[in-house]
């Protein structure tokens, strides 16, 4: 996929002025934290869960080449074919590669980021193949030629006029006239052109949750159970998944699905959750003849024994960019590349550079929320912090910022002054803003101000404040 | 090749060779043993308190029970369903042996096709390998008895599951299916019937699996009537 993170700053400023997205996005922000949190009252043992999650997935990184080994010993055991991929070159070529060997014509898809970071949709168009998204959000935005905004809600940037506009566009072999009432109508018309299109695919891709190393086997977990359909109709079954993926058994696989669901939808557990082994076995009336599985790195191994080697615990829940309130301003396409939100302002630069996505990292108030709901407890905002050092180390940051830190530092390092001055700063907007407590806008800081308020100071700093409580503390 | 390019990266990062045999030993130990970690309480509880929570977490996800005394009566409970929907009475039926040694002749009208689903199947009827009890989740194997398609082509999936099958936490169902299968072609874990929050962040019931998901508890666990 073509990254847009360069142009961070003017992707924002479109989104900030796009009504119909800010009218989803206001709709929608209330809604993931509240079910999260519902979920998670109800299960005693989720915090703990947390730590056995991030403990499972430290172990795995610490072992990755044992468990991937033994993962792709089990799955030729079982009669599958693992497809080792270094780069998003080697990926698409081996999966076009099994598509051309069966003379596939379509393939049908279920959801998966990993199919967005290859771009295998274009490469598969690019050699007559036609592929069909089969997730509700990806098919809309498949006909509407978007990308997806969120990591498992990938068009509910949509409205459900831009549903409607798009489905009378595209099936134009139903009658033109044909009312949508209410949104039922708009899924069961989908439910029936898809169905087609599963029984006619010749291949079925889909991506992958988990690998399981003990049994050679790849989990999805889907809510609409077209990433099932996909897997089990055509004669081809591919599965992509990138190498973090794997852990050690069946029972580790249960423990992270546990927080899987919990964070992302506040589900307790979704609807399928499917483990593939292998090929269809003797005597079996269904399922696919032949099971792929391409594993890929693309830049992933690049992040292990670094600071970001934390990063490849993610899970993909969505829980980070779900409490985010930079995220909620100003939604996924922003980000300019498949991951958006604090995931994906910490994944993004470690794999398409940080000279492409060094804005990301800023984009972020360090709230903390998205580290504090995180199942695997990564530490994002640190991640941040760290892509933020490299990039000031690389001279990439714009020159004004470069000169206020700059400045910063001079008074920083001489404390008297910068009492001073931080008083006489306080003082001064503490004054202004008096009034509403916060600004709506700020001369030289429109760029805070366009998105969100400025809380004003009290008129006091820290410093003043903590001297002040010693003094009266006796 | 890319598999020693990827795991010679990997080694690289965590900065050693490949793993010294004491410690692939102990990993493989590790595999073997397949311990479990903290499991929850909400479902180690007696076995009546068991199947009820697994009754009430279907039905909190939308889908529905019956509950009938013996094998005998599924043909009834079945046949009760589908009028009371206004479906059809052809349907397409695992072939497992406890669902083809069913006298279906004795409810008129209800006629089973055996056999894997096809696209146009509205109504489905399998045979539940295990309940568990932790989320009301289901769990389908793919057996030849047992084909994948049934629980994802109809508008309605029906399941007869039998109370003896029901566990309270997942990491049980994979004992009795390690212990009793192996590791099957396709595991489907099914937690109430298919939907979708696409369509404006709003839960709408049967996006391409089955709209209704109910099923036929069959009481054949005397430790389990409470
Ligand atoms: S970083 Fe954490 S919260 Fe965000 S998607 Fe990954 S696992 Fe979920």
């Amino acid at each position: 996929m073509h990254a847009t993170s360069p142009a961070f700053k003017a992707n924002v400023t479109g989104a900030l002025a796009d009504a119909g997205l800010q009218k989803a996005l206001t709709f929608t922000r209330p809604r993931f934290p509240e079910r999260r949190a519902a979920a998670v009252a109800a299960l005693p043992e989720f915090e703990r869960l947390r730590d056995i999650g991030r403990d499972i997935k430290n172990h795995t990184l610490a072992n990755l080449d044992f468990y991937l080994e033994t993962w792709a010993d089990n799955v030729e055991k079982s009669g599958g074919h693992v497809h080792w991929c270094s780069t998003a070159d080697d990926a698409r070529a081996a999966v076009l590669a099994i598509c051309e060997k069966v003379g596939a014509k379509t393939v049908t898809k279920g959801k998966s980021m990993i199919s967005e970071e290859l771009g295998i949709n274009e490469h598969l168009e690019q050699h007559g193949i036609a592929p069909v998204e089969t997730d509700l959000g990806e098919y809309i935005l498949q006909l509407r030629g978007e990308g997806p905004s969120h990591i498992i809600a990938p068009a509910f940037h949509l409205n459900r006029e831009d549903w409607e506009e798009s489905f009378r566009k595209s099936h134009t072999d139903l009658p033109a006239d044909r009312v949508f009432g209410e949104r039922r109508d708009i899924l069961v018309e989908a439910r029936t052109i898809l169905r087609e299109k599963f029984l006619a695919a010749d291949v079925g891709i889909t991506g992958a949750n988990f690998l399981i190393a003990e049994t050679g086997s790849s989990v999805i977990v889907t809510n609409e159970g077209n990433g099932d359909l996909t897997q089990t109709l055509p004669r081809v079954h591919i599965v992509l998944a990138s190498i973090e993926k794997v852990v050690p058994t069946l029972e580790d696989a249960t423990s992270m699905l546990r927080l899987l669901a919990r964070s992302a939808t506040g589900q307790d557990f979704s609807v399928y959750t499917t483990f593939s082994t292998g090929a269809r076995r003797p005597g079996d009336l269904d399922g696919p003849d032949e099971y792929h599985v391409v594993l890929i790195d693309n830049g992933r191994t690049g992040m292990i024994g670094t600071e970001f080697q934390d990063m490849l615990r993610c899970i993909r829940c969505s829980a980070c960019m779900n409490h985010c309130p930079v995220y909620f301003t100003v939604g996924g396409h922003s980000y300019g590349w498949v991951y958006p939100g604090p995931m994906g302002s910490v994944l993004t630069p470690g794999l398409i550079g940080v000279d492409k996505a060094g804005h990301l990292p800023n984009a972020s108030t360090f709230c903390g929320k998205c580290e504090s709901v995180c199942p695997v407890k990564i530490p994002l905002p640190k991640l941040m912090r760290h892509w933020r050092e490299r990039e000031f180390e690389r001279h990439l940051t714009p020159g004004a910022m470069r000169t206020n830190l700059a400045i910063w530092g001079w008074f920083a390092r001489r404390p008297g002054l910068y009492r001073t001055a931080t008083r006489l700063a306080a003082w001064g907007l503490g004054l202004l803003g008096r009034k509403r407590g916060r600004f709506a806008s700020l001369p030289l800081a429109s760029g805070w101000t366009e998105g969100r308020d400025l809380p004003a100071p009290e008129g006091e700093t820290f410093f003043a404040r903590y001297a002040r409580e010693q003094r009266n503390k006796v | 090749m890319s598999r020693a390019e990827i795991l010679g990266a990997i080694r690289r990062g965590l900065r050693r060779g490949a793993l010294p045999d004491d410690q692939a030993m102990a990993l493989r130990a590790r595999l073997a043993g397949h311990p479990r970690h903290l499991v929850p309480a909400r479902s180690q509880v007696a076995r009546p308190a068991q199947i009820a929570l697994f009754i009430a977490n279907v039905e909190k996800e939308f889908g529905t029970v019956a509950r009938v005394a013996s094998l005998d009566d599924v043909p009834a409970a079945v046949g009760d369903y589908l009028a009371a929907a206004n479906l059809p009475t052809d349907f397409a039926m695992a072939p497992h042996p406890d669902l083809l040694g069913l006298n279906w002749a004795s409810r008129p009208m209800l006629t089973p096709r055996v056999g894997r689903a096809q696209g146009t199947d509205l109504v489905c009827l399998t045979q539940g390998y295990a309940g568990i009890a932790e989320t009301g989740t289901l769990m389908l194997p793919a057996t030849p008895e047992r084909p994948t398609t049934l629980n994802l082509l109809g508008d309605v999936a029906l399941v007869v599951l039998k109370a003896t099958r029901i566990v309270g936490p997942y990491e049980a169902a994979w004992d009795l299916l390690r212990q009793e299968l192996g590791m099957p072609r396709n595991v489907m874990l099914v937690t109430g019937p298919s939907r979708s929050a696409d369509i404006e962040s709003t839960l709408e019931l049967g996006a391409h699996g089955p709209r209704n998901l109910h099923i036929v508890l069959v009481d054949d666990d005397p430790t389990a009537i409470g």
